[in-house]
Protein backbone atom coordinates (compact mmCIF):
# COMPACT_ATOMS: atom_id res chain seq x y z
CA UNK A 1 0.00 0.00 0.00
CA UNK A 2 2.93 2.48 0.86
CA UNK A 3 3.68 2.24 -2.87
CA UNK A 4 1.18 4.68 -3.51
CA UNK A 5 3.26 7.19 -1.11
CA UNK A 6 6.63 5.70 -2.55
CA UNK A 7 5.62 6.65 -6.83
CA UNK A 8 4.25 10.08 -5.51
CA UNK A 9 7.86 10.40 -4.11
CA UNK A 10 9.18 9.65 -7.43
CA UNK A 11 6.92 11.41 -9.49
CA UNK A 12 8.05 14.44 -7.55
CA UNK A 13 11.46 13.91 -7.61
CA UNK A 14 11.37 13.33 -11.49
CA UNK A 15 9.54 16.72 -11.89
CA UNK A 16 11.76 18.45 -9.39
CA UNK A 17 14.69 17.56 -12.35
CA UNK A 18 12.89 17.52 -15.29
CA UNK A 19 13.15 21.54 -15.73
CA UNK A 20 9.47 21.67 -17.01
CA UNK A 21 10.34 19.16 -19.90
CA UNK A 22 8.33 16.84 -20.80
CA UNK A 23 9.40 13.42 -18.94
CA UNK A 24 9.57 9.84 -20.91
CA UNK A 25 11.39 7.76 -18.86
CA UNK A 26 11.87 7.35 -15.31
CA UNK A 27 14.86 4.84 -13.72
CA UNK A 28 14.91 3.13 -10.55
CA UNK A 29 17.80 1.66 -8.32
CA UNK A 30 15.42 -0.32 -5.86
CA UNK A 31 17.65 -1.83 -3.29
CA UNK A 32 16.29 -5.99 -2.21
CA UNK A 33 16.37 -4.70 1.65
CA UNK A 34 13.68 -2.27 0.74
CA UNK A 35 9.93 -3.37 0.88
CA UNK A 36 9.25 -2.06 -2.35
CA UNK A 37 7.17 -4.27 -4.99
CA UNK A 38 7.81 -2.74 -8.42
CA UNK A 39 4.51 -3.91 -10.00
CA UNK A 40 2.70 -2.35 -7.15
CA UNK A 41 4.82 1.59 -7.67
CA UNK A 42 4.50 0.84 -11.47
CA UNK A 43 0.69 0.83 -11.62
CA UNK A 44 0.55 3.64 -9.09
CA UNK A 45 2.85 5.38 -10.61
CA UNK A 46 0.51 5.75 -13.94
CA UNK A 47 -2.10 6.95 -11.88
CA UNK A 48 -0.03 9.62 -9.63
CA UNK A 49 2.08 11.10 -12.88
CA UNK A 50 -1.25 12.36 -14.63
CA UNK A 51 -1.48 16.31 -14.87
CA UNK A 52 2.09 16.53 -14.34
CA UNK A 53 4.90 16.32 -17.15
CA UNK A 54 5.41 12.72 -16.18
CA UNK A 55 2.02 11.93 -17.67
CA UNK A 56 2.77 8.91 -20.06
CA UNK A 57 6.60 8.41 -18.76
CA UNK A 58 8.03 4.87 -18.90
CA UNK A 59 8.90 3.46 -15.50
CA UNK A 60 11.98 0.89 -15.65
CA UNK A 61 14.20 0.04 -12.41
CA UNK A 62 17.42 -1.87 -11.91
CA UNK A 63 16.74 -4.20 -8.56
CA UNK A 64 20.04 -4.22 -6.27
CA UNK A 65 21.47 -7.33 -4.82
CA UNK A 66 21.96 -6.81 -0.87
CA UNK A 67 25.37 -6.93 0.31
CA UNK A 68 26.46 -6.51 3.91
CA UNK A 69 29.81 -5.36 4.98
CA UNK A 70 31.22 -6.50 8.52
CA UNK A 71 33.24 -3.15 9.84
CA UNK A 72 35.70 -5.13 12.21
CA UNK A 73 36.59 -8.09 10.04
CA UNK A 74 36.17 -6.74 6.65
CA UNK A 75 33.92 -9.60 5.68
CA UNK A 76 31.84 -9.24 2.60
CA UNK A 77 28.70 -10.90 1.51
CA UNK A 78 25.39 -11.29 -0.14
CA UNK A 79 22.14 -12.28 1.33
CA UNK A 80 19.71 -13.84 0.09
CA UNK A 81 17.64 -14.41 3.60
CA UNK A 82 17.53 -11.49 6.47
CA UNK A 83 20.33 -12.84 8.83
CA UNK A 84 22.63 -9.47 9.43
CA UNK A 85 25.67 -11.41 11.53
CA UNK A 86 28.47 -11.72 10.48
CA UNK A 87 29.36 -15.25 8.96
CA UNK A 88 33.14 -15.23 10.19
CA UNK A 89 33.28 -13.63 13.32
CA UNK A 90 29.65 -13.77 14.26
CA UNK A 91 29.64 -9.81 15.26
CA UNK A 92 26.63 -7.57 14.79
CA UNK A 93 29.09 -4.28 13.77
CA UNK A 94 27.45 -4.10 10.09
CA UNK A 95 26.56 -2.65 7.32
CA UNK A 96 24.64 -2.98 4.51
CA UNK A 97 26.84 -2.08 1.35
CA UNK A 98 24.43 -2.60 -0.82
CA UNK A 99 20.48 -3.05 -1.13
CA UNK A 100 19.07 0.16 0.60
CA UNK A 101 18.19 1.93 -2.12
CA UNK A 102 15.54 3.34 -3.65
CA UNK A 103 17.06 6.33 -5.82
CA UNK A 104 15.83 8.25 -9.15
CA UNK A 105 18.73 7.34 -11.38
CA UNK A 106 18.49 9.35 -14.03
CA UNK A 107 15.28 10.27 -16.07
CA UNK A 108 14.85 11.08 -19.88
CA UNK A 109 13.06 14.07 -21.02
CA UNK A 110 11.93 15.33 -24.42
CA UNK A 111 13.67 18.47 -25.38
CA UNK A 112 13.47 20.76 -28.36
CA UNK A 113 17.43 20.94 -28.37
CA UNK A 114 20.15 18.58 -29.52
CA UNK A 115 22.64 17.04 -26.75
CA UNK A 116 24.95 20.27 -27.16
CA UNK A 117 22.30 21.53 -24.86
CA UNK A 118 22.46 18.46 -22.45
CA UNK A 119 24.42 20.21 -20.18
CA UNK A 120 22.33 22.91 -19.61
CA UNK A 121 19.74 20.48 -18.95
CA UNK A 122 21.85 19.11 -16.41
CA UNK A 123 22.55 22.20 -14.57
CA UNK A 124 18.70 22.71 -14.33
CA UNK A 125 18.49 20.08 -11.71
CA UNK A 126 19.13 20.54 -8.35
CA UNK A 127 21.09 19.19 -6.36
CA UNK B 1 12.07 16.44 -30.62
CA UNK B 2 15.05 15.04 -29.09
CA UNK B 3 15.57 13.07 -25.86
CA UNK B 4 18.29 13.95 -22.79
CA UNK B 5 19.17 11.52 -20.29
CA UNK B 6 18.96 13.83 -17.01
CA UNK B 7 21.07 12.21 -14.34
CA UNK B 8 19.28 12.17 -10.67
CA UNK B 9 20.79 10.36 -8.80
CA UNK B 10 18.37 11.30 -5.71
CA UNK B 11 16.93 9.03 -2.91
CA UNK B 12 13.20 9.49 -3.56
CA UNK B 13 12.02 10.01 -0.63
CA UNK B 14 14.56 12.62 0.02
CA UNK B 15 11.48 15.32 0.53
CA UNK B 16 10.06 13.31 3.47
CA UNK B 17 13.83 12.87 4.80
CA UNK B 18 13.84 16.98 4.69
CA UNK B 19 11.05 17.11 6.09
CA UNK B 20 11.52 14.79 8.70
CA UNK B 21 14.71 17.14 9.27
CA UNK B 22 12.86 20.05 9.81
CA UNK B 23 10.34 18.36 12.80
CA UNK B 24 13.34 16.83 14.40
CA UNK B 25 14.84 20.61 14.55
CA UNK B 26 11.81 22.27 16.54
CA UNK B 27 11.59 19.13 18.66
CA UNK B 28 15.18 19.20 19.15
CA UNK B 29 15.02 23.21 19.68
CA UNK B 30 12.30 22.69 22.61
CA UNK B 31 14.20 20.03 24.26
CA UNK B 32 11.47 17.10 23.57
CA UNK B 33 12.93 13.27 22.43
CA UNK B 34 10.95 11.76 20.04
CA UNK B 35 9.49 7.96 19.65
CA UNK B 36 8.41 6.70 16.60
CA UNK B 37 5.95 4.34 18.23
CA UNK B 38 5.31 1.39 15.70
CA UNK B 39 3.59 -2.26 15.61
CA UNK B 40 1.54 -4.30 13.62
CA UNK B 41 -2.27 -3.95 14.62
CA UNK B 42 -3.16 -5.11 17.64
CA UNK B 43 0.02 -5.36 19.16
CA UNK B 44 -0.60 -3.44 22.18
CA UNK B 45 0.68 0.18 21.58
CA UNK B 46 -2.07 1.90 23.26
CA UNK B 47 -1.66 -0.23 26.02
CA UNK B 48 1.32 -0.10 26.61
CA UNK B 49 1.18 3.58 26.68
CA UNK B 50 -1.62 3.63 29.16
CA UNK B 51 0.76 1.45 31.23
CA UNK B 52 3.30 4.04 31.72
CA UNK B 53 2.93 7.57 30.63
CA UNK B 54 1.05 9.26 33.49
CA UNK B 55 3.56 7.40 35.86
CA UNK B 56 7.00 8.73 34.29
CA UNK B 57 9.22 10.03 36.84
CA UNK B 58 10.15 13.43 36.19
CA UNK B 59 9.47 12.67 31.96
CA UNK B 60 6.44 14.79 30.74
CA UNK B 61 4.79 12.89 28.35
CA UNK B 62 2.89 13.83 24.99
CA UNK B 63 1.40 11.52 22.51
CA UNK B 64 0.61 12.12 18.95
CA UNK B 65 -1.60 9.75 18.08
CA UNK B 66 -1.52 8.36 14.64
CA UNK B 67 -5.08 5.98 12.79
CA UNK B 68 -6.73 5.96 9.89
CA UNK B 69 -9.66 6.76 11.26
CA UNK B 70 -11.36 7.38 14.71
CA UNK B 71 -9.80 8.85 18.26
CA UNK B 72 -10.37 5.47 20.25
CA UNK B 73 -6.90 5.36 21.31
CA UNK B 74 -6.74 9.18 21.75
CA UNK B 75 -9.73 9.21 23.79
CA UNK B 76 -7.88 6.29 26.10
CA UNK B 77 -4.44 8.15 26.38
CA UNK B 78 -6.60 11.34 27.01
CA UNK B 79 -8.60 10.38 30.07
CA UNK B 80 -4.63 9.49 31.93
CA UNK B 81 -4.69 13.06 31.85
CA UNK B 82 -1.65 13.65 29.60
CA UNK B 83 -1.60 15.93 26.51
CA UNK B 84 -2.97 13.80 23.48
CA UNK B 85 -3.05 14.89 19.87
CA UNK B 86 -5.10 12.89 17.22
CA UNK B 87 -3.54 12.77 13.13
CA UNK B 88 -5.96 11.07 11.10
CA UNK B 89 -4.63 10.11 7.90
CA UNK B 90 -8.07 9.78 6.31
CA UNK B 91 -8.68 12.91 4.47
CA UNK B 92 -6.14 12.66 2.03
CA UNK B 93 -6.79 8.75 -0.09
CA UNK B 94 -9.15 6.48 1.82
CA UNK B 95 -6.41 6.69 4.80
CA UNK B 96 -2.64 6.28 4.31
CA UNK B 97 -1.35 3.06 5.88
CA UNK B 98 1.83 5.38 7.91
CA UNK B 99 2.41 8.60 9.14
CA UNK B 100 5.04 10.48 7.16
CA UNK B 101 6.72 13.60 7.90
CA UNK B 102 4.60 16.01 6.07
CA UNK B 103 1.71 14.94 8.04
CA UNK B 104 3.77 15.19 11.70
CA UNK B 105 4.60 18.58 10.23
CA UNK B 106 1.16 19.48 9.83
CA UNK B 107 0.68 18.33 13.41
CA UNK B 108 3.84 20.35 15.29
CA UNK B 109 1.83 23.65 15.87
CA UNK B 110 -0.68 21.82 18.02
CA UNK B 111 2.00 20.04 19.82
CA UNK B 112 2.16 21.78 23.64
CA UNK B 113 6.33 21.31 23.14
CA UNK B 114 7.34 23.57 25.76
CA UNK B 115 4.92 21.24 28.04
CA UNK B 116 6.73 18.04 27.54
CA UNK B 117 9.58 16.14 27.66
CA UNK B 118 9.22 13.34 25.63
CA UNK B 119 6.65 13.14 22.83
CA UNK B 120 5.74 9.49 21.72
CA UNK B 121 4.34 9.25 18.08
CA UNK B 122 2.31 6.06 17.68
CA UNK B 123 2.14 5.16 14.33
CA UNK B 124 -0.13 3.54 12.00
CA UNK B 125 -0.83 -0.10 13.02
CA UNK B 126 1.32 -1.65 9.92
CA UNK B 127 4.55 -3.85 9.98
CA UNK B 128 5.62 -2.97 6.89
CA UNK B 129 5.32 1.28 5.62
CA UNK B 130 6.16 2.81 8.86
CA UNK B 131 9.65 1.50 9.21
CA UNK B 132 10.19 3.31 5.50
CA UNK B 133 8.99 7.14 6.07
CA UNK B 134 11.23 8.90 8.66
CA UNK B 135 8.89 11.35 10.72
CA UNK B 136 11.80 13.48 12.63
CA UNK B 137 11.83 10.87 15.60
CA UNK B 138 15.16 10.52 17.97
CA UNK B 139 14.16 7.16 17.86
CA UNK B 140 12.05 4.15 17.03
CA UNK B 141 10.61 1.16 19.45
CA UNK B 142 8.19 -1.60 18.16
CA UNK B 143 5.54 -3.68 19.52
CA UNK B 144 5.70 -7.51 18.81
CA UNK B 145 3.28 -9.81 20.09
CA UNK B 146 3.67 -13.35 21.22
CA UNK B 147 0.51 -13.89 19.33
CA UNK B 148 2.35 -12.92 15.90
CA UNK B 149 4.37 -16.07 15.19
CA UNK B 150 7.98 -16.24 15.58
CA UNK B 151 9.00 -15.62 12.46
CA UNK B 152 8.06 -12.37 11.74
CA UNK B 153 11.12 -10.97 11.86
CA UNK B 154 12.35 -12.23 9.16
CA UNK B 155 9.13 -11.32 7.13
CA UNK B 156 9.18 -7.98 8.13
CA UNK B 157 12.64 -7.32 8.38
CA UNK B 158 12.96 -3.51 7.70
CA UNK B 159 11.13 -2.65 10.72
CA UNK B 160 12.33 -5.13 12.99
CA UNK B 161 16.02 -3.61 11.72
CA UNK B 162 14.73 0.33 11.76
CA UNK B 163 13.81 -0.18 16.07
CA UNK B 164 16.64 0.88 18.55
CA UNK B 165 14.23 -1.34 20.76
CA UNK B 166 11.80 -4.60 20.83
CA UNK B 167 9.39 -5.10 22.96
CA UNK B 168 7.57 -8.20 22.98
CA UNK B 169 4.27 -8.31 24.59
CA UNK B 170 1.28 -10.54 26.07
CA UNK B 171 4.22 -13.00 27.42
CA UNK B 172 0.57 -13.39 30.10
CA UNK B 173 -1.18 -15.66 26.92
CA UNK B 174 2.83 -18.03 26.76
CA UNK B 175 0.62 -21.24 29.00
CA UNK B 176 -1.86 -21.24 26.37
CA UNK B 177 -0.20 -20.84 23.01
CA UNK B 178 2.15 -22.75 21.06
CA UNK B 179 4.56 -19.99 20.80
CA UNK B 180 8.56 -20.32 21.35
CA UNK B 181 9.86 -17.07 22.67
CA UNK B 182 13.67 -18.50 22.40
CA UNK B 183 12.82 -18.92 18.29
CA UNK B 184 11.73 -15.03 18.02
CA UNK B 185 14.47 -13.86 20.00
CA UNK B 186 17.24 -15.49 17.77
CA UNK B 187 15.04 -14.85 14.37
CA UNK B 188 15.35 -11.39 16.31
CA UNK B 189 19.19 -11.47 16.48
CA UNK B 190 19.38 -12.28 12.85
CA UNK B 191 17.69 -9.82 11.42
CA UNK B 192 18.99 -7.01 14.10
CA UNK B 193 22.19 -8.28 15.99
CA UNK B 194 22.09 -7.30 19.76
CA UNK B 195 19.20 -5.46 19.17
CA UNK B 196 17.81 -4.72 22.99
CA UNK B 197 14.62 -6.69 23.60
CA UNK B 198 11.78 -6.54 27.14
CA UNK B 199 9.63 -9.34 27.28
CA UNK B 200 6.37 -7.71 29.32
CA UNK B 201 2.68 -8.45 29.21
CA UNK B 202 0.46 -5.04 29.03
CA UNK B 203 -2.39 -7.04 30.85
CA UNK B 204 -0.75 -8.41 34.22
CA UNK B 205 2.29 -5.58 34.05
CA UNK B 206 4.92 -7.96 34.14
CA UNK B 207 8.35 -6.08 32.33
CA UNK B 208 6.23 -2.82 32.89
CA UNK B 209 9.02 -1.56 34.89
CA UNK B 210 11.23 -2.55 32.86
CA UNK B 211 9.98 -0.09 29.86
CA UNK B 212 9.37 2.57 32.38
CA UNK B 213 12.99 2.77 32.90
CA UNK B 214 13.99 2.48 29.19
CA UNK B 215 11.67 5.85 28.71
CA UNK B 216 13.48 7.34 31.85
CA UNK B 217 16.58 6.75 30.46
CA UNK B 218 15.67 8.11 26.64
CA UNK B 219 14.08 10.99 28.00
CA UNK B 220 17.49 11.83 30.01
CA UNK B 221 19.81 10.87 26.85
CA UNK B 222 21.66 13.50 26.25
CA UNK B 223 21.85 15.34 22.43
CA UNK B 224 20.73 13.61 19.53
CA UNK B 225 20.72 9.97 19.27
CA UNK B 226 21.44 7.58 15.99
CA UNK B 227 17.89 6.32 14.33
CA UNK B 228 18.58 4.08 11.55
Amino acid sequence: MHELSLSSAVVNTAVKHAGGHRVELVSLRIGRLRQVVPETLEFYFDFVARDTVCDGARLEYEIIDARLRCKPCATEWGIEIPAFRCPTCGGSDVEVASGNEFEVESIEIESAVDDSEKEEAECIAPK
Amino acid sequence: MHRTKVKVVEEALDANNTIAQANRSDFDRAGVKVINFMSAPGAGKTTLLERVVADLPGVRVGVLEGDVQGSMDADRLASLHIPVIQLNTDPSFGGECHLDANMVRSAVPSLPLDDIDLLIIENVGNLVCPAEFKVGEDTRVMVTSVTEGEEKPLKYPLMFRACELVIINKIDLLPHIDFDVERLLYNIDQVHPDVETILVSARTGEGIDTWREWLVRLAAREGAVAAG
